[in-house]
């Protein structure tokens, strides 16, 4: 029975239910409604003139108690022993230490166990429940939203309001169902399907609303694997995206540090319960995707709406209908260096990149590990496998999955954003070609003329394999996996 | 952000127009990390110039800016303002202003006052025939007076309201206060905390 039923309000999807329960204060007029924030997630790229306009203004943070900050963006993935190198880096990360010392902020630093990519930090701290309202100087906040909480991206002044305030005013959204009913096949993941949602409703597809992932497919999945497609949310220009919490949601928190416990845990289901979206409930926009037909998908573009499946060919633009979309296809191909009718699985790359808060959970590093047990990197390609977190890293090598790496003949490396984008030391050079597990193929986000094709941590292990774009499906017909 | 009502200061002359925010923080300076330090990139290629305006003895501790016409176009970076905040200027008067450093200008407390271009030469005159001379701001009859000329200027009634009692984005949020204390005060007590820290081993 839904809460709309009990209580004979009108029918709300989870996340009109999730905005009304944090309204502070209601915009009248135009005026933006004021939303309180339950979790304010802190890195050190967007925080420091934060900090800064609040000492200026002698303005405390208001709530220390809701806010946590890591490391990630700037951090090396070797010698984390030694200091950085690159000054603006160095200074960006001593900034946020000096801060948060000063503002009474929980900091995991560099060689801390919890330390790691902030949407990683997060739900493994178990801070990241359903419900809740969460926001972080980053545009991937939205992947919190696969537990059922409303996650947001945003700038650097309002990482100051927030931090002094504890709310933000934000303008009302709209909905949109994301419905994917079937089974994955083997071998297909959930960056496969949220690939094939952008890919289908564009990179502007989403702007505007908040994306609610249904279906039974993405019930089936993991909490990593909602993660994953929640993480991506922004890339179809969605303000959040967001997946109903379920037994597989509870199962994941119980017993984190910072999930509830005893009679608190119970309360907190009895709530978790009623977030739901109301049978009868209406969305603004309904996209339907068939899992049964999904195949592995990569991007052949500079965009990560210009994906294909992977047993398809670099699109002709002229095919394109759209005038811009032609017009972008037409330099993206000329960047990326690809021809039309190329078939995909004959492009070769020179790096594989296993990392990012899209795919570094343990979950996507086991996964590509199976893939690459016993077998030997392809000559002439570099494989980098970068954990989100300094406890997946920890969690991986108690599996045996780091060894499993080093022998394949991959670089195993500690926690960060890295070639995420290459903020850090680890970049693609000029012209390089990449199969990456994150989120962005923009041109030169991972170094720059460096060219990048989004691909799921499978594809990513199989690719490592063979050296040209491949699936794990493709090892079976190549008869030695 | 402080009340404004009144403010006396060395007006400086700045007899240029399309001063963009390029010219006043170049991008070199764009990579710090904080809000203040700024003050040695307020337009810093023409303090080069050792006959720069802003060189001369006379006009050290400026605290108003008078400008020509179009003053703050260009690149939108907040950093504009922080700069000539930080040099410690309270006021700049121009003819016109670029969109986006007057809306910045009225977040970080820094009064944009237009006025005619004949005042703003008037002005000129004055400042330049006496240099070091005060000039008094009036945010409350908006009105700018130095010597025995008065002259007056506009800025919208939402800003000069903002200004007047001292409301940023977050002071004006801030005035909710209560009502973020009611809700707060209604919180759950299982939504989570970071503080303190807490070890769970699984
Ligand atoms: S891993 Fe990449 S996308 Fe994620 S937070 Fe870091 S830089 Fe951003």
């Amino acid at each position: 029975m839904t809460d709309a039923t009990l209580t004979g309000t009108r029918p709300r999807t989870l996340a009109e239910k999730v905005w009304d329960k944090h309204l502070v204060a209601k915009g009248e007029d135009g005026t933006p409604d004021l939303i309180y924030i339950d979790l304010h997630l802190v890195h050190e790229v967007t925080s420091p003139q934060a900090f800064d306009g609040l000492r200026l203004a002698g303005r405390p943070v208001r709530r220390p108690d809701l806010t946590i900050a890591t490391e990630d963006h700037n951090t090396p993935t070797l010698a984390i022993d030694r200091p950085i190198a690159d000054p603006t880096s160095r200074t960006q990360i001593e900034t946020l230490r000096r801060n948060c010392e000063e503002f009474g902020i929980r900091l995991h630093s560099l060689g801390d166990i919890e330390q790691g990519i902030v949407h990683v930090v997060g739900p493994q701290l178990g801070l990241t429940q359903p419900g809740i309202t969460v926001v972080c100087g980053d545009s991937h906040t939205s992947t919190h939203g696969a537990f059922g909480a409303m996650a947001l991206g945003i700038g650097t002044s309002e990482v100051e309001h927030v931090m002094a305030t504890q709310t933000l005013p934000l303008q009302p959204f709209k909905t949109m169902a994301i419905t994917v009913d079937g089974a994955l096949r083997p071998g297909v993941t959930a960056k496969d399907v949220i690939l094939a949602v952008i890919a289908k409703i564009g990179t502007g597809g989403g702007q505007g609303y908040v994306l609610e992932y249904r279906g039974s497919a993405i019930r089936d999945l993991s909490m990593e694997g909602r993660m994953t497609i929640c993480n991506m949310s922004i890339e179809a220009g969605a303000r959040a995206g967001m997946v109903a919490p379920d037994a597989t949601t509870y199962a994941y928190l119980k017993g984190r540090a910072h999930a509830p416990s005893g009679q608190d845990w119970d309360d907190a289901v009895a709530y978790w319960d009623t977030l739901p979206t109301d049978a009868g409930a209406v969305f603004d926009a309904e996209v339907v995707l068939d899992a049964d037909t999904l195949e592995p998908f990569v991007t052949w573009g500079t965009n990560p709406g210009q994906g294909v499946s992977l047993s398809g060919a670099v699109p002709n633009p002229a095919d394109i209908g759209d005038s811009n979309e032609r017009a972008a296809a037409e330099r993206a191909l000329e960047y990326m260096d690809l021809t039309s009718g190329t078939p995909m699985k004959e492009i070769r790359v020179d790096t594989v990149f296993l990392g990012s808060c899209t795919n570094s959970r343990v979950e996507d590093l086991r996964a590509a590990a199976e893939i690459v047990k016993g077998h030997t990197l392809a000559d002439g390609v570099r494989m980098l496998v970068v954990p989100g977190s300094a406890r997946v890293r920890i969690e991986a090598e108690a599996e045996g999955l780091d060894k499993i790496f080093t022998d394949f003949g991959a670089e195993w490396r500690f926690a960060g954003c890295s070639m995420c984008l290459g903020m850090n030391p680890d970049q693609l050079a000029p012209g390089e070609r990449c199969a990456s597990t994150s989120n962005r193929n923009f041109e030169g986000r991972q170094g720059k003329g460096g060219r990048t094709h989004l691909v799921s941590p499978l594809v990513a292990a199989a690719t490592a394999i063979r050296g040209t774009l491949s699936s794990p499906w493709d090892l079976i017909q190549d008869g030695d996996h | 952000m402080e009340k404004f009502q009144t403010v006396t200061g060395i007006a400086l002359p700045l007899r240029r127009s399309n001063v963009d925010t390029d010219q006043i923080i170049p991008a070199v300076y764009l990579k710090r990390v904080t809000k203040t330090g700024f003050d040695d990139a307020l337009f810093a290629a023409w303090r080069q110039d050792p006959d720069f305006v802003l060189n001369q003895p006379a006009y050290q501790g400026a605290r108003v800016l008078v400008a020509g016409a179009d003053f703050g176009t260009g690149s939108s970076r907040e950093h504009a303002v922080w700069a000539l905040r930080d040099y410690g200027f309270d006021v700049v008067l121009s003819p016109r202003f670029g969109d986006i450093f007057r809306g910045n200008s009225g977040k970080q407390g820094l009064l944009a006052g237009q006025i005619t271009e004949a005042d703003a030469q008037l002005l000129w005159d004055v400042i330049e025939s006496d240099p070091g001379i005060e000039l008094t701001v009036d945010l409350v009859s908006r009105t700018a007076r130095v010597g025995d000329l008065t002259i007056p200027f506009v800025i919208d009634d939402y800003t000069r309201w903002r200004l007047l009692e001292g409301l940023d984005d977050i002071g004006l949020t801030l005035r909710d206060e209560a009502r973020i204390l009611e809700f707060e005060s209604q919180r759950e007590p299982w939504r989570p905390r970071t503080l303190p820290a807490r070890q769970v081993n699984q």
